[in-house]
């Protein structure tokens, strides 16, 4: 079921075009991954979506309805330029913005204490922002962009500044959100954390996206046909293989040989293992699968190249 | 709606609750007190030290000063003045008063003393010399006309006249008493403590928006209200300290007012000092000095109650309605720049409409008719603070009321550019904004 929906949006600034006829389907429950280089576009419609800026053209549908400005409340965003007041409270200041997005102060507090208690960070409470380090003030941010509860999560590069531990914790918080029944819009170009946790994703390259769907169905559209072989055996195998395919990387240790084939569609996987396991044995089988990167990279070299 | 208040209410509490803020409003009116307390002491204070003073005297003039309580003088005659002076100032003098024998011709005396005599004693022998010389040249005139008692009637001849100024309220037809020195300083007061308020104020909202631009919260905060609503919660907000600050003050200036007439004045209320006209009655039966009395009596006639209420309200309109204008400028300005130190090509031009403006209230103090104050008092980037000099004067209600409709329009029109030039202004960064950058926004 989608929740969310850009249809053909268009942006243009007085001398660039930042979003062509952009298109973009997220499912209910999802982690879309909102992917591209730098200045591709994502800041744009991740702004878009929030109402920052209007789009010159196009629609958006928001849960079933045309995107309405009261839909703030209901949209929590993470951008990747982010702070906080130095001056002020971080209690005071979390309640602030919570209030701006709906909440009241009282049911702002209930939940601070909450997430402050979960968190461990109960005695920052009357600390002012300047005496936290910046991953601290990045677990506030955190904080204050879930605790109204949206419907739809938007993290830009939510990582970026977070040691390894409290990466993990938070990368746990989000797929707990998403457990939840969470739409969580994810842009980064940290690719790792791509295959961990989205389930969808989009890749856009110079204000037009390329690329849209399951991390699956991209995987394996972008799937080389190549296999990591291990034999224990003599080399006939081995050489008569690389009468009919393509064989790199081929080393042999005692009577144990690898190397990496490229299948051709002719021939099914299995045929190929009982080929090998005709006179050998067969010591491991496992399709070399591109990772994310590798496609991320592959697309966009190619969407420049046209 | 509901989120502007939210907004206001923190950048107003945020602060009014500032250390600084509240030892700026309650330590000023103190100061102030303090400073004048203090040159009214002086003033009243006499000078009670007891000098001595020898006059070596070899001129033809007869005891050219008196002693007085505290300033003794000593005649000594036959003294070699170059010799002695030394040893006269070593023993008990505190000065040497020298007057040589051509004093009526040369008009120069000498006044020899270790320390630097104070300019009251200074003042006092140079004047009492001068009289006495003054009588002697006068003398042979009058002497040589030979009129009997010339000197007596010429006398008489000295006339100083007690010119009350009174404004006619066309009106009502009633003329009320003025005094046009406490009017022009009410005027000028008023007009500079507006630009002090304006600058003071539209400052904060600068560094307010530049805080959040350079904190990076904006972005945060404004994927949940529009940015008009931070932009103009933020100047609301401000607005309300400035106007929190002020009314503190007119409390404290109250207080100190009815404090300050229970000391001087204890036996005669405001009411009857306004209503009588015969101040030599009234210092006797009060018991008071007459000058003292008449200067208060011309502060309180010129400075009725409805007067001042009056004014009052003039004042909030205009600070409200020139804070408004400058402060939505500011908040463009502001959000354009990526520190405080890139808003000076910005800032100058604004800089110098205001300090022109004063300027011209103080033309305008001396002059409150002329072209230049009329236009300056109706044109909106100078008519808070020249209208406001010109108003204790009397000025025509059409006039105040074109300055207040073309005041709130401008106000309307540049909020309206402003939040346009804002909107954009917030989310860039790193760029050189140039004027035709602005420009450019405006129409995005």
């Amino acid at each position: 079921m989608t929740f969310f929906e850009a249809i053909n949006i268009d942006k243009n600034y007085a001398n660039h075009k930042a979003l062509d006829k952009v298109s973009i389907s997220i499912p209910k429950g999802s982690v879309y991954g909102l992917l591209g280089p730098n200045g591709a576009g994502k800041t744009s419609l991740i702004r878009i979506i929030n109402q920052i800026t209007a789009p010159d053209s196009g629609e958006i549908i928001f849960d079933g309805q045309p995107l309405k400005p009261s839909d703030v409340n209901r949209i929590g965003y993470l951008p990747e330029e982010r702070g906080l007041y130095k001056k002020m409270k971080v209690g005071d200041q979390a309640v602030y913005l919570a209030t701006l997005k709906g909440l009241s102060k009282t049911e702002a507090k209930k939940r601070l204490k909450h997430w402050f208690d979960k968190f461990e960070i109960s005695t920052w409470w009357d600390k002012k922002v300047e005496e936290l380090s910046k991953g601290m003030a990045q677990k506030i941010q955190f904080i204050i962009t879930i605790l109204h509860e949206p419907e739809l999560l938007i993290f830009d590069e939510p990582f970026s500044g977070f040691d390894p531990i409290n990466a993990n914790l938070l990368k746990n918080e989000i797929l707990n959100l998403k457990d939840n029944g969470t739409t969580i819009i994810f842009s980064t170009h940290n690719m790792s954390s791509v295959e961990e946790i989205c389930t969808d994703i989009a890749l856009i390259n110079n204000s037009k996206k390329i690329v849209e769907g399951t991390v699956e169905e991209i995987r394996m559209k972008h799937s080389t046909n190549k296999f990591e072989i291990c034999y224990e055996g003599n080399t006939d195998c081995l050489e008569e293989l690389s009468k009919q395919f393509n064989i790199s990387n081929q080393h042999s240790n005692n009577n144990q040989h690898f190397f990496d084939i490229i299948k051709s569609n002719e021939i099914e996987t299995n045929q190929l293992i009982s080929k090998i396991i005709e006179n050998n044995k067969l010591v491991s089988f496992r399709e070399i699968i591109p990772t994310m990167n590798d496609i991320f990279i592959q697309l966009v070299d190619n969407n420049n190249k046209k | 709606m509901n989120k502007i208040l939210i907004i206001i209410k923190r950048e107003f509490l945020t602060r009014a609750r500032k250390k600084s803020f509240i030892i700026l409003t309650l330590a000023v009116p103190i100061l102030f007190a303090l400073f004048y307390a203090f040159l009214i002491f002086m003033m009243v204070h006499d000078d009670k030290e007891v000098r001595n003073v020898a006059v070596i005297n070899e001129s033809t003039i007869e005891q050219p000063v008196t002693s007085t309580e505290y300033t003794k003088y000593k005649y000594l005659k036959d003294v070699n003045f170059e010799k002695e002076k030394n040893n006269l100032l070593e023993k008990d003098y505190y000065a040497v008063l020298y007057l040589p024998k051509d004093i009526i011709e040369k008009n120069e005396a000498e006044l020899f003393s270790k320390m630097q005599v104070p300019m009251e004693v200074k003042n006092r022998i140079s004047k009492q010399v001068s009289f006495k010389i003054e009588n002697l040249k006068k003398n042979a005139i009058l002497s040589k006309i030979g009129i009997p008692d010339l000197d007596k009637q010429l006398a008489a001849t000295k006339t100083r006249i007690e010119l009350k100024t009174l404004k006619l309220d066309v009106e009502s037809g009633t003329a009320k008493e003025s005094s046009s020195e406490i009017l022009s300083i009410l005027g000028m007061v008023g007009g500079f403590i507006i630009y002090m308020f304006i600058l003071m104020y539209c400052t904060q909202v600068m560094r307010g928006v530049i805080e959040e631009k350079s904190n990076r919260i904006v972005e945060v905060i404004i994927s949940s209200v529009k940015p008009f609503q931070l932009m103009i919660g933020k100047i609301i907000g401000i607005a309300l300290v400035g106007l929190t600050q002020f009314l503190i003050w007119i409390v404290f200036i109250g207080i100190l007012f009815i404090v300050g007439q229970l000391i001087l004045m204890p036996n005669i209320d405001m009411e009857t000092l306004r209503q009588t006209t015969d101040m030599a009655q009234l210092a006797q039966t009060s018991g008071m000095d007459i000058e003292q009395l008449n200067i208060a009596s011309s502060l309180s006639k010129t400075l009725d109650p409805g007067m001042l209420s009056n004014y009052a309200l003039y004042f909030l309109f205009f600070f409200i309605g020139g804070y408004l204008l400058y402060a939505s400028l500011f908040a463009a300005i502001a959000s354009a720049v990526d520190s405080e130190t890139e808003t000076n090509q910005f800032m100058t031009p604004l800089m110098i409409i205001m300090v022109a403006a004063l300027y011209i209230g103080i033309a305008a103090m001396k002059n409150p008719e002329s072209a230049l104050a009329f236009w300056a008092s109706v044109i909106p980037f100078s008519s808070p603070i020249v209208m406001l000099v010109r108003i204790p004067f009397g000025v025509p209600t059409w006039e105040i009321i074109v300055s207040m409709v073309s005041l709130i329009a401008t106000v309307i029109a540049l909020i309206a550019l402003s939040a346009k030039i804002y909107r954009v202004g917030i989310l860039m960064y790193g760029k050189k904004v140039t004027y035709k950058e602005l420009w450019k926004w405006l129409r995005y």
